[in-house]
């Protein structure tokens, strides 16, 4: 039994690598913390890149493994931010320790953001596509400007977070934070690799015969959009704990589709990938709004916008697959396992089909097929069709 | 009677105007192999969708082993015990061969384990896990798919998709299989294949199964009991050999 749960998928580096650099990464902050080493503005952007994490690898899961366009995380993380923060405010009246405050309110923020996820996805997981992300994107706006009219948020104020705000003196926010990435990826990553996970990739890959196949379709995509929006107002409670004060602007449009753009560089289904593209864009948009030196400044929005162009075009032009290739680390381990293989084991082997470039090689693998005596096999069939 | 799987009665849809099915009346009894043929746009596979629910019929009704199944949606009739595949293969592309067939045995009892095991990775997740890797692999093997587990399913070739999309209806655990046009595109040589596949799977399981084909040695050589449509109709009913030498179907086939 032990060993067939450590044959498992779970405990194969590949998979585990993502747990192991981020504790790498916590313990190493941890250490510098405490020497003092560690800038307050540092230890603010650690916590950035941790809520970012959070909301890409959310989003991730209604984006790349539903496949369903949600345009409204940010929404999500507007309800955790300003309920969860509203919460920890009145409980610091009777509570003392600021960290068992933020605690509370994380779980109750994120009950009430998947609370509204329920309510959103109900009739909205009807819709498909474009029309999906229309409502959703609506809910984000509807959401934040709810917020800024009701009296007990501040209204066009914002809410003032100065009373559970961490500062220097409290225990350092950033760690708390890291360790909820490392239970959320945990929660996330055990979801994908279940049954469950199946189901909702199989809905992905073909609704029609995932209902064949007697999967609930609607069970699975309200599970998935109730969890998604759970952990994205757990990212919002964290929010409202490192800035002052919770401004309904944050929570805009723009910044659904910044975590979109996360998700979307990471590749859609790949949650290592939406934890590297939620830190680079996180740092990009720091060194840009803090460290751009003088008349640069005024362009921070412009090189931002060329960046993110210029990381689309080295992902997806065919151009630079050869490049990309190189530079990757998979690229880099095949190139050492490559000198082994035989050319027509490469051929013979289905898994890389796909990557033989056709022009020349088509040729080839129809070649080996005659002599091989096969008969070729229309793709279609040659029978008129019902 | 019991030993009647499907019964059908007076089963019909129209869409607006079109009757595009009518009066279907089919009895198909336990371990039968079943063929429903027909030239193109009679109405084959429209009466696979009224059977898996993707339709509704407007009139008419069926049932499994005595039970009503009208008006269930496509979740619970598979769940009921009738599974399907599809003319134009949908398989899950993107998955491994063997996760296809993990998601036909995803609704079974003794599969059971909620969300919440699996994400605390409670026991309960690895055994049940481990048992249902056990089962996919004997259904892969029945298909003889057992070496491609880990293959991605569009890589596989044509005939082999059409195998495994068998093997993934068939690990719903249904009482009656529906195969839509199973050789389509196959060579002769996989057609015979595929017809041992299918005795095999109706002897081994005790299965009922109803397939559409156009290819008649197939149908021949494999249904006990055929039923014709033309047009939305029943043109005629009984062995094969008697249905298809039936000089209306003849008519139909290839004109006057």
């Amino acid at each position: 039994m032990i060993k067939s749960i450590l044959k498992s998928d779970d405990f194969k580096l590949k998979n585990c690598i993502n747990y192991i650099v981020v504790i790498i990464a916590l313990v190493a902050f941890a250490v510098m913390q405490s020497t003092g080493s560690l800038k307050a503005s540092y230890m603010n952007l650690l916590v950035q890149i941790g809520y970012s994490v959070i909301l890409a690898v959310s989003l991730n899961l209604v984006v790349g493994f539903l496949g369903e366009l949600s345009l409204g995380h940010a929404g999500f993380m507007c309800v955790g931010a300003y309920i969860g923060t509203f919460i920890s405010i009145q409980l610091h009246t009777v509570i003392e320790s600021k960290v068992i405050c933020l605690l509370i309110s994380m779980l109750c923020g994120g009950l009430l953001a998947a609370f509204f996820g329920f309510l959103v996805g109900l009739p909205a997981l009807r819709l498909k596509g474009d029309y999906l992300a229309i409502v959703t994107l609506a809910f984000g706006e509807i959401v934040r400007t709810v917020f800024k009219n009701l009296p007990w948020f501040g209204k066009a104020m914002g809410l003032s977070t100065n009373a559970v705000k961490f500062t220097k003196k409290d225990f350092p926010l950033f760690i708390i934070v890291f360790i909820t990435v490392i239970v959320v990826l945990f929660l996330v990553q055990n979801l994908v690799r279940s049954k469950h996970g199946r189901a909702i990739t199989a809905i992905r890959d073909n609704e029609i015969a995932a209902k064949a196949m007697g999967i609930n379709v609607t069970y699975y995509k309200l599970f998935v959009f109730v969890i998604a929006a759970f952990f994205a107002g757990v990212a919002g409670v964290f929010y409202g704990h490192y800035t002052t004060p919770v401004m309904y602007t944050f929570f805009s449009y723009n910044y659904s589709i910044e975590i979109l753009v996360m998700v979307v560089l990471g590749g859609m289904g790949s949650i290592n990938g939406s934890i590297i593209a939620a830190t680079l864009i996180t740092i990009i948009n720091y060194v840009l709004q803090k460290e751009l030196p003088g008349d640069l400044a005024a362009l921070k929005f412009l090189i931002y916008a060329l960046i993110l162009i210029g990381i689309v075009i080295f992902n997806n032009a065919p151009v630079l697959a050869p490049l990309k290739e190189k530079l990757s680390i998979k690229g880099l381990i095949s190139k050492l396992t490559a000198k082994n293989r035989k050319p027509e084991d490469i051929l013979n082997d289905p898994a890389h089909w796909d990557k033989i470039p056709t022009k020349i090689s088509m040729d080839e693998v129809l070649s080996t097929d005659i002599q091989q005596g096969n008969e070729y096999t229309p793709d279609k069939p040659v029978k008129g069709g019902n | 009677m019991s030993d009647i799987v499907l019964k059908t009665e007076d089963l019909g849809i129209s869409f607006g105007g079109l009757k595009a099915v009518q009066n279907v009346n089919l009895e198909i009894k336990k371990k039968q192999l079943y063929g429903l043929v027909g030239p193109n746009g009679a109405g084959k596979t429209t009466v696979f969708n009224l059977l898996t629910g993707v339709y509704q019929p407007t009139t008419g009704t069926f049932y499994l082993n005595g039970e009503e199944l009208k008006g269930k949606t496509q979740e619970q009739i598979n769940r009921k015990g009738i599974a399907r595949t599809f003319q134009n293969i949908r398989l899950f592309n993107n998955m491994s061969v063997i996760r296809n067939v993990l998601v036909g045995l995803h609704n079974q009892k003794e599969f059971r384990c909620n969300p919440f095991t699996s994400l605390l990775r409670l026991p309960g997740h690895y055994k049940t896990e481990a048992k249902m890797r056990e089962r996919a692999k004997e259904i892969l093997r029945i298909v003889d798919l057992e070496e491609e587990r880990n293959n991605l399913a569009c890589n596989l070739p044509y005939g082999k998709q059409r195998k495994l999309e068998i093997a993934r209806a068939l690990a719903t655990n249904p009482t009656l299989l529906l195969l839509d046009e199973p050789a389509a595109g196959m060579n002769p040589h996989e057609t015979e294949d595929l017809m041992r596949i299918v005795r095999k799977i109706r002897d081994d399981f005790d299965m009922t199964i109803l397939l559409i084909e156009h290819d008649m040695k197939f149908v021949s050589g494999l249904c006990d009991e055929v039923t014709v449509l033309n047009f939305g109709t029943v043109l005629a009913q009984g062995t094969a050999q008697e249905a298809l030498n039936d000089p209306e179907v003849i008519k139909a086939y290839i004109g006057e």
